[in-house]
């Protein structure tokens, strides 16, 4: 299928995932971006460190995608996701989706960004005041 | 069959170690490779309850059998985004 699905070490563009999936048949594109936010659970932020199993990671994107342009035939999904060291304002996952109309690029961007949440082999360990944390991780 | 298990993570923090080989019979279930693992690295026993494992880069359940000369990794809580 057309789109484009990548774990990187280099800084993301939006333009580029948003450049995957233009096309002029398709009237509807909506991009998510994620940054790096500078709290958590009431502290403070000073880096987050990403890992991916990458080859499996965008092997998982694009089985979303897929899981996408069957729910909503037309759509077309591009994601990067960043790895490395992170600090806030960073971008961390950019994410564009085109479809025909608006309500299916709107639903299906939000499918690809909670499916990626719970389904995309990558971790981030956080950094705050109070130590380090890998997210996610129960006691 | 012997397989190489990557770590990722917790699982590879833990372990002092980006993967780990273990022994297995062919015909092992996932679950029994999970135990395998932690015979060679006891530190992951207590994270096993919150792994996923992976075979072939695809999830795979724990009753599932290990092909022979699989690649395989264990897949902590992700946290993507």
């Amino acid at each position: 299928m057309p789109g484009l699905f990548r774990v990187q070490s280099t800084p993301l563009s939006l333009d580029e995932v948003v450049h995957a999936v233009s096309d002029p048949g398709q009237g509807g594109l909506v991009t998510f971006t994620g940054v790096v936010r500078n709290h958590s659970r009431g502290k403070t932020v000073t880096r987050l460190d990403y890992e991916a199993y990458g080859e499996m990671a965008q092997k998982q994107l694009a089985r979303i995608a897929q899981e996408a342009t069957r729910t909503w035939p037309g759509t077309r999904v591009a994601v990067a996701h960043r790895v490395g060291s992170l600090v806030p304002g960073d971008l961390a996952v950019v994410i564009a989706v085109s479809a025909p109309h608006r309500k299916e690029a709107f639903r299906a961007c939000e499918l690809v960004i909670d499916r990626l949440k719970e389904d995309v082999p990558i971790w981030k360990k956080e950094y705050a005041e109070d130590g380090e944390v890998w997210v996610g991780l129960g006691p | 069959m012997k397989l190489t298990v990557r770590l990722f993570a917790a699982a590879r923090e833990r372990a002092g170690a980006g993967s780990v080989d273990v022994e297995l019979a062919d015909g092992s279930t996932v679950d029994a490779l999970l135990k395998a693992v932690c015979v060679v690295k006891p530190a992951l026993a207590s994270l096993t309850s919150q792994l996923r494992v992976a075979v072939n880069q695809e999830f795979v359940s724990a009753s599932d059998v290990v092909p022979s000369g699989a690649e395989v990794a264990l897949i902590p809580p992700v946290a993507g985004g």
